[in-house]
Formats: C-alpha cells, sequence, structure tokens
C-alpha cells in the first residue's frame, strides 16, 4: 500500500497565533435524507452522535458529525478507519437513497490556535465571530477559496479546504497570523 | 454590501458568499412555443428600478438556490424564501406592497 501523506506534510507557522496544516485526517461526505431513521442509525454507528442539526457540528472524542447542507453531512473519523467506515455507512444505508464518499484525500485540515485566533479568520472570512456559536460550523470562503470552520477547542478553531488549494490557504492564514498584525492588538 | 439570509441553512452571508443567477419566476418556453415567446423566455429581462426578484445560490455555503425579492435602488431587502414555490408568498408581497404602494406586483 502507498503511504498516505497529508497535503502540506504538517507545516506550521507561529505569529500571533500558530496556525497548521493538521496532518492526515479521515473524511466522508454523506449524502440524503437527514431525517431517515437509517440516516439517524448510520451516524451514530460511525461517530457514536446525533445527525446534527442544521449548521451544528457534534463532536465525539476524535469522530465528529457536521451538518454542511439539508442533504449532506461531513463525518470526520481518525485516517485509518476512513474505509472502514464508509463500508459501515454503505451498508447502514443501504435500500436508501444515499451517497458515501471518502473525501480524505480530497480535503486538508488546518488548526488555528491561539487566544485571538478569530483575528487571524475574520480577515479573511466574512464572518461575524462575534455571534458564531460554540458547537456551529460555518461554511464560508478563506480568501478566495471554499472553506468550513468551526471553534474546536478552547482558543482553537479548525478549518477544512480542498487540498488542491492547501497551499493558498496556508500562506493565506500565514499572512494573516504574522506578529503584529492582529485586527484588535489590545 | 448586499446581506442575504439563506432559507435553507439560515446563514446572514454577504454577497461575496453567493452567486447571483438573475431573475426569478421566469416561464420556460421551449419547443412548441411561439417565436416572440422564446425570445422572451432566453433575452428579455426586467430592469427595474425598485423591487426586484432574484435568484441566488449559496455558493460558498450549502449550495441551495434559493430566491430573494430587494430594492434594486436601495438594496433594501424585502425577504428570501425557498426555490421551491411557483409564486413570491403572499405575506412577502404584502409586505413589499405596504412598503412600497406603487409596486404593481412581480409579474
Ligand atoms: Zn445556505
Amino acid at each position: 500500500m502507498s503511504k498516505a501523506v497529508s497535503a502540506l506534510g504538517g507545516v506550521s507557522h507561529k505569529g500571533f497565533v500558530e496556525v497548521s496544516e493538521a496532518g492526515l485526517q479521515g473524511m466522508i461526505t454523506v449524502r440524503g435524507d437527514l431525517s431517515s431513521a437509517k440516516m439517524k442509525k448510520a451516524v451514530k454507528a460511525a461517530t457514536g452522535t446525533a445527525v446534527p442539526e442544521a449548521r451544528r457540528i457534534v463532536i465525539a472524542g476524535d469522530k465528529a458529525a457536521a451538518w454542511m447542507s439539508p442533504d449532506e453531512l461531513l463525518i470526520l473519523v481518525p485516517y485509518t478507519e476512513a474505509v472502514a467506515t464508509v463500508a459501515a455507512l454503505e451498508e447502514a444505508l443501504a435500500g436508501e437513497h444515499h451517497i458515501v464518499a471518502d473525501v480524505s484525500d480530497a480535503r486538508a485540515m488546518f488548526r488555528i490556535k491561539g487566544a485571538k485566533a478569530s483575528q487571524a479568520l475574520l480577515k479573511l472570512c466574512p464572518v461575524d465571530f462575534e455571534t458564531l456559536a460554540e458547537g456551529e460550523i460555518r461554511r464560508t470562503r478563506a480568501a478566495q477559496v471554499a472553506a468550513a470552520l468551526w471553534k474546536s477547542a478552547e482558543d482553537e478553531f479548525s478549518l477544512v479546504s480542498f487540498r488542491s488549494a492547501a497551499g493558498y490557504v496556508f500562506g493565506a492564514l500565514e499572512v494573516s497570523a504574522r506578529t503584529g498584525s492582529e485586527p484588535f492588538p489590545a | 454590501m448586499l446581506t442575504l439570509e439563506c432559507p435553507y441553512c439560515g446563514v446572514k452571508a454577504e454577497e461575496t458568499e453567493l452567486q447571483a443567477g438573475g431573475e426569478a419566476h421566469l416561464k420556460r418556453f421551449g419547443p412548441g412555443s411561439s417565436d416572440d415567446e422564446f425570445e422572451g423566455y432566453l433575452f428579455l429581462r426586467k430592469n427595474p428600478k425598485g423591487v426586484h426578484f432574484e435568484r441566488w445560490r449559496h455558493a460558498y455555503g450549502c449550495g441551495k438556490w434559493f430566491l430573494a425579492a430587494r430594492c434594486t435602488a436601495t438594496l433594501e431587502v424585502f425577504g428570501t424564501y425557498s426555490a421551491q414555490t411557483k409564486e413570491p408568498p403572499a405575506d412577502l408581497q404584502a409586505k413589499i406592497k405596504a412598503k412600497r404602494p406603487d409596486w404593481e406586483g412581480y409579474k
């Protein structure tokens, strides 16, 4: 088997916050009827969580389920579990109109860490971070490319982009996080 | 800056997160229609200074198409609503009529 590598090999930069590429992350796109009983069971088995409400992400340990659109979820699992989780989801949703796709190698994951993490992001994303709720996932753009972000811990945001744009996203984050460039320094 | 609330996910998305899709509530004329009808469907669009109904896509968000009513002169947004509808919701039409008594309707 070939050796899997993440988009940027875990590169990081320390400015007024630390930005880093988070390495390999299992990501699975699931589309279908989010209100169906089969979907609820399938998600529960895959992540241990309920199907998230609109715009929410529910996290359980190293797994999570995120609401991406009225008919789409993003399932997060450890990278090495993605293939098996796809198979389990396929089986659980059999007979129902659905799509399950392993997108782990099509995406990149970033972490933005520090007390002023939102200040690095608000330069890139048209999001009101003051009103972004705990447990909310926000799909938006990071500068000129599509992204999804959420508060993954105290003083930490996680951000997902397409892998093909990973270099661009990291560059934008690095510039945005440079020491002394915070919009609200005090 | 135009801010529209996506009726599917509830995000108050600003213009750069959206893709404009032109006039809403067009009636499609295809095979069997007259040349005039087909020309109108294909090329002729309203361009009002005032109330306008438009298609927008939440491109950097949930990806869904929705419809919006706004004023092209002031950028006032009257409301947004699902694309799975044949005409603007009655309450939205009433709201616009109250604000713009001269408005002649969406057709
Ligand atoms: Zn939306």
